[in-house]
């Protein structure tokens, strides 16, 4: 088939999967062999990031000149040929996937690049970017598979890299735990991933996204199967994204290094739901009941994050509830069938989350350098151990609070347009369904939290008075060139991103929506329609209650009362409720995982192994046993040839009785 | 090129044969041999029958069906003959015996120090008896076959097993014999009975193939008998408690073909026999629901028991248990990827759960204890072989890109459609799968390395290397590019499915009927 961009850069694709590739093989030879060298290692890690970018902006280039209505696919092998099943290992090139070629490799290589600094004096330097370059290496490939087990494969893979790189320091036990929960909780969606193959393909015939979308039409529109397969593949969803019932593993994920944080749990990989969702309009857009429960799923879990974000301490876990609440607005968009505004929050909370977590990161990382130096065992994550970060990490301060405000949807900054996009949607929704006015509202108080809990952490960190501690403070410097020149870049992202997608109201406006329309009309979503005065109504709404919001945390909040980590007073009432996540762990641990185990240990092995179908089946009847075993050692000489001797003469004589 | 070298030397006239003749000239070689080339010989010995076995690879022709067959009479009175013969099938499970057989060797250069002679010719003896279990076309012939793999196991079980070797060696041949007498029943009966309405009195697997249907109503008895004795082998739940302990006592590579060769003889034994033979009773929707039952919840139990297990042998054998599971749902599916799926699940199985055990030894080895707790943070002393215990298990829990995941793939699509719900069931051993192996990675190699005996581990030998190598090339060969494997099985599978839905016809209800593939 030859579309329009066969010959050009889009065929070469591929070779945005080679680079990384070779930089994790490279560098984990690197990490057996020759852990101290890091230059080379540094080399390989970056360049190897970098230079998949470079092919990404040819392809993105490629497809933007060629403008194809349809997808250019690179096939590359019969990957599983069985029977009328047959899956290509084949690359799906369009304005969609070049789109999320840009982010992955442009916002990794900033944070590979910051991670030469940050893990610089880590002995497992050569390990982590190995780690590193083969999560982008399945990023790439979730993104441009062609097909459903194809993008499985990077599916599930970011999903190893984030284990990995979340145990990363294995030694200590509760990061090892982290990295396994967050592995079984994905499993628990991937197996809905699975489940959702296994429908389609019988139903479609075939899981390449060309085909299997065309044949998409034969099914009847809110069907059951439309239903159950869309279904199935959002529970795939929630698990990789972290949204209710599957979040509780990203705020553990923190104990993985801050950039793997940015990277990872920030702004590719926990977006890989949404990119899902987006890649299968065509079947949500068929199934409203499902898109009605992600909308509603995405925008319960921003509320209930957002809540818990409210009270925390760790200066990580204020960012992963917040990612975790992000993403829900992502489900609330693309669950409205905004498929673009979806991508384009994506996109934006990419540069501004990725951001705020390289931010903290510099700030944990000076906190370190000093608790270090001084010797004393502190917790440099932790804000109360804080404050008046701002002339201690300047550079620092600034990109963090464009980071914040961006989150925290302060207008013109990119947070506040890709929010408006989604909340502006689903207001238009309500129009046909007021139950979207119900989920726009929980947006809009979640827009006023989200405000709240991004200058509670700024002021905590930067402002105010310092409460390190006296001997340390004179340790605390700004972090090398390294961390924070990928900061200002993305600061600068974080400040420009949102004219990517304007308003209609505004001049250039919609112009990420235009690039995704070969995409996203395939998608029959009935269109809506607002008004130039509630789009500004919107706006404004938007902008005021941000606004509000932030001015509630200056006045409200009052950092002078905080007093340093270790001698704070334990969180009472209605704070401990949410600082503890309303105890969600300690409800799956005592209502599914115990129980698990309970049943595993003494129902079944103890109990059906051992005691019945050992103890009753079949030593119970020990004496035959025995009588075997006494046979056995009786006929017992050692001698192979007496053995095969009395063998077929016992079948000779059976045979002989049969007759 | 290779095709036309092995037509020079008429390689498909001589192979099965020698693949037969190979081993047990090498048993007699290493038993009257000097005990101190015992095991080099031996290894010799494997390593020839692996090249010899690898032609196959090429002059095996998918689309030919039952091929290198050759014919002779053994004991005339009877009608027992001497035949034998290869198909899609039966061609990978010798391929994994002959793979396994020099890494077996190797794995057990150090690890056996006492009566070397027998047990490397006891070894020996085992690859003449495993590929004649899966090249036999004489129902009398199989039936030696399969005995004769017993017997070396039950030995090496009993003579070079741990502690509780004795207890263990009885059980599985207490536990293998009552299945296996209960066939041998059956066949006589089978063979009478064909004998007396035909005439012709032979235990010529097509002889049975056409005539089993005379066995009339008696057939669900003769059908249970093999079906008994196959799903002991498997196992299938509820008659796996033999397992965790034949592994746990056996020696490293008794374990390793336990699990990797010896279990596949009962999945091989339902595809080659219990079905072909009655497949109106195997497809009787009672049947097929009991069946059904049992390989889900044998997925599901054994890979909630695999968990809790707290030692690290007991906890892979219980994985089998689990794996076979899928083997036996994908076969019930009947249809091509069911079917597909479950002889890659069989050889998937065998890498990696061979390579698993391979692992468990050298750590066995290193330290002299199974047990999880006795580990903890090894990954710091002995990174390499933190590696690849990681693939290998990642393989085991079926990560795409790994030869695990592709075999399970293709017996969940291929058991949706008939079975959406046990399907439904059979995926969340993916999800325990996770958790059993990444838990007892964890509790092994990661947290903290603070036992003082742990610190100075070595890491992996050469020999070892050369052990692991062609299992985890194997691991990413089938998880990549599975289609020369899958090719050169379709046809058998697809063979399978048409015959066997053709026959039971009439019994053959709801969608497992209507998808079966033209």
């Amino acid at each position: 088939m030859l579309t329009p961009l066969a010959g050009t850069a889009a065929d070469w694709a591929w070779l945005a999967l080679v680079f990384p590739l070779v930089g994790f093989l490279a560098n984990g030879a690197l990490a057996l062999r020759a852990p101290h060298a890091k230059r080379a290692v540094s080399v390989i890690g970056v360049g190897s990031v970098v230079a998949a970018f470079v092919v990404s902006v040819a392809v993105w280039f490629a497809v933007a000149r060629g403008a194809p209505d349809s997808p250019h696919i690179v096939s590359l092998w019969t990957w599983i040929p069985a029977g009328p099943l047959r899956v290509e290992l084949a690359l799906h090139v369009d304005q969609l996937s070049a789109l999320m070629l840009l982010v992955v490799t442009g916002v990794g290589s900033l944070i590979h690049l910051y991670s030469v600094g940050y893990m610089g004096a880590d002995p497992g330097y050569a390990r982590y970017f190995s780690y590193l370059n083969l999560f982008v290496l399945f990023m790439l490939v979730l993104v441009l598979g062609a097909s459903f087990p194809v993008m499985f494969i990077g599916w599930e893979g970011v999903g190893l890299c984030s284990y990995l790189l979340i145990g990363f320091w294995y030694g200590d036990r509760a990061n090892a735990d982290a990295g396994k929960k967050a592995f079984i909780m994905n499993r628990i969606g991937d197996a809905g991933f699975i489940l959702a193959m296994c429908l389609l393909w019988w139903q479609l015939r075939s899981l390449d996204y060309v085909v299997a979308f065309e044949r998409a039409d034969s099914l009847a529109a809110g069907g059951t199967i439309v239903t159950g397969a869309t279904l199935l593949l959002f529970l795939g969803a929630t698990g990789k994204s972290a949204q209710i019932p599957l979040y509780t593993w990203l705020p553990d994920a923190m104990a993985g290094p801050t950039p793997v944080s940015a990277l990872i749990h920030a702004a590719t990989m926990v977006t890989a739901g949404v990119y899902l969702v987006a890649r299968c309009g065509v079947l949500f857009a068929l199934a409203p009941l499902t898109s009605a429960i992600v909308a509603g799923i995405g925008v319960l879990t921003a509320l209930v994050a957002a809540t818990i974000a409210l009270t925390q301490w760790d200066i990580k876990k204020v960012l992963a509830y917040s990612t975790i609440s992000q993403l829900g607005y992502m489900f609330l968009g693309v669950g409205a069938g905004a498929y673009a505004a979806g991508i384009f929050h994506l996109t934006t909370h990419a540069f501004f989350k990725a951001l705020l977590f390289l931010a903290a990161g510099s700030v944990i990382h000076a906190l370190h350098h000093a608790y270090d130096a001084t010797g004393r065992h502190d917790d440099p994550q932790d804000m109360r151990n804080m404050g008046g970060l701002r002339e201690k990490l300047p550079w620092t301060f600034a990109v963090m609070l464009v980071g914040a405000l961006a989150l925290a949807g302060a207008p013109p900054f990119a947070g506040f347009v890709s929010k408006d996009g989604i909340l502006a949607t689903a207001f238009a929704r309500g129009h046909d369904a007021p139950l979207w006015y119900v989920y726009w509202g929980i947006g809009i108080v979640t827009a006023a939290l989200t405000a709240f809990y991004s200058m509670r952490l700024v002021r905590y960190t930067f402002l105010g008075a310092n409460r390190t501690g006296e001997a340390e403070r004179s340790h605390l410097r700004e972090v090398p060139w390294v961390m924070t020149g990928p900061l200002v870049l993305l600061a600068l992202l974080s400040v420009v991103g949102g004219a990517l997608n304007l308003p209609a109201v505004l001049p250039r406006p919609e112009l990420l929506a235009r690039w995704l329309e070969p995409v996203t009309e395939a998608a029959h979503v009935p269109a809506v329609h607002l008004s130039h005065a509630t789009e500004w109504a919107l706006l404004g709404v938007g902008a005021v209650v941000a606004l509000a919001a932030i001015g509630a945390a200056f006045v409200w909040l009052k950092p002078e009362t905080l007093s340093r980590a270790s001698q704070a007073p334990p969180a009472t009432g209605i704070a401990r409720v949410s600082f503890r996540g309303y105890f969600v762990d300690d409800l799956y641990n005592r209502a599914v995982v115990r129980p698990c185990v309970w049943l595993a240990r003494r129902v079944l092995w103890r109990g059906v192994d051992d005691g019945v179908i050992d103890g009753a089946g079949v030593n119970g009847s020990a004496w035959i046993a025995r009588g075997f075993g006494r046979i056995g050692s009786w006929l017992q000489t050692g001698q192979l040839g007496t053995y095969l001797t009395v063998f077929v003469l016992g079948v000779i004589l059976v045979l002989w009785a049969v007759r | 090129m290779m095709s036309a070298f092995l037509d020079a030397v008429s390689y498909d006239r001589w192979v099965l044969h020698v693949l037969l003749l190979v081993p047990v000239a090498g048993a007699v070689a290493v038993a009257i041999g000097p005990a101190r080339l015992a095991k080099r010989v031996a290894l010799g010995v494997a390593l020839l029958e692996f090249v010899l076995s690898a032609g196959l690879w090429w002059a095996f022709v998918p689309e030919a069906g039952m091929q290198f067959t050759s014919t002779a009479p053994w004991i005339p009175a009877w009608g027992i003959r001497y035949s034998i013969g290869l198909d899609g099938i039966s061609l990978f499970m010798v391929l994994l015996s002959t793979l396994l057989m020099p890494l077996c060797v190797l794995g057990s250069w150090q690890y056996i120090e006492q009566r070397e002679r027998a047990y490397y010719a006891l070894l020996l003896l085992l690859t003449t008896g495993m590929i004649g279990v899966f090249v036999a076309l004489d129902l009398f012939l199989f039936y030696v076959a399969w005995e004769l793999v017993l017997i070396p196991m039950y030995f090496l079980i009993g003579i070079w097993g741990g502690g509780r070797r004795l207890y263990a060696a009885i059980k599985f041949f207490v536990y293998t014999m009552l299945g296996s007498v209960l066939m041998l029943v059956a066949i006589l009966w089978l063979y009478t009975t064909v004998g007396r309405e035909t005439g012709v009195y032979s235990f010529d697997y097509g002889h049975f193939l056409v005539h089993a249907p005379m066995a009339g109503r008696g057939g669900l008895w003769l059908f249970g008998a093999f079906a008994l004795a196959f799903a002991i082998k498997v196992p299938v739940f509820p008659f796996h408690t033999w397992l965790p302990d034949a592994h746990v006592e056996a020696p490293t590579a008794a374990s390793v073909l336990l699990a990797a060769v010896l279990l596949k003889m009962g999945t091989y034994g339902f595809l080659r026999f219990a079905v072909p033979f009655f497949p109106e009773i195997a497809m009787a929707p009672g049947v097929r629901t009991v069946i059904l039952l049992l390989a889900v919840v044998g997925i599901v139990y054994g890979a909630l028991v695999a968990m809790v297990q707290p030692d690290l042998k007991k906890l892979v054998a219980y994985s089998s248990v689990s794996h076979l599971g899928f083997v036996m749902l994908g076969i019930w599916a009947l249809n091509v990827q069911g079917v597909q799926g479950a002889l890659l699940v069989m050889i998937n199985h065998g890498l990696s759960t061979g390579a698993l055990f391979f692992l468990v030894g050298m750590l066995y080895e290193r330290r002299h204890s199974r047990e999880i707790a006795a580990f903890g943070g090894i990954a710091r002393a002995v990174p390499l072989l933190a590696v690849v215990f990681t693939i290998v298990a990642l393989s085991s829990i079926g990560l795409p890109g790994t030869n695990g995941f592709v075999g399970e793939f293709l017996v969940l699509v291929g058991a949706w459609a008939p079975y959406p719900w046990a399907t439904a069931v059979a995926v969340t051993g993916v999800i325990f799968a996770a958790a059993y192996l990444l838990w007892a990675l964890q509790r092994v190699f990661l947290n903290r390395l603070d036992a003082p005996e742990n610190q100075q581990l070595p890491d992996l030998s050469l020999r070892e290397k050369l052990v692991l190598l062609p299992l985890v090339v194997g691991i990413f060969w089938i998880g990549l590019y599975p289609r020369p494997v899958l090719d050169r099985m379709e046809p058998a599978a697809r063979d399978f499915v048409r015959t066997t839905a053709h026959r039971a016809g009439a019994q053959l209800t709801g969608a497992a009927q209507t998808r079966v593939e033209p």
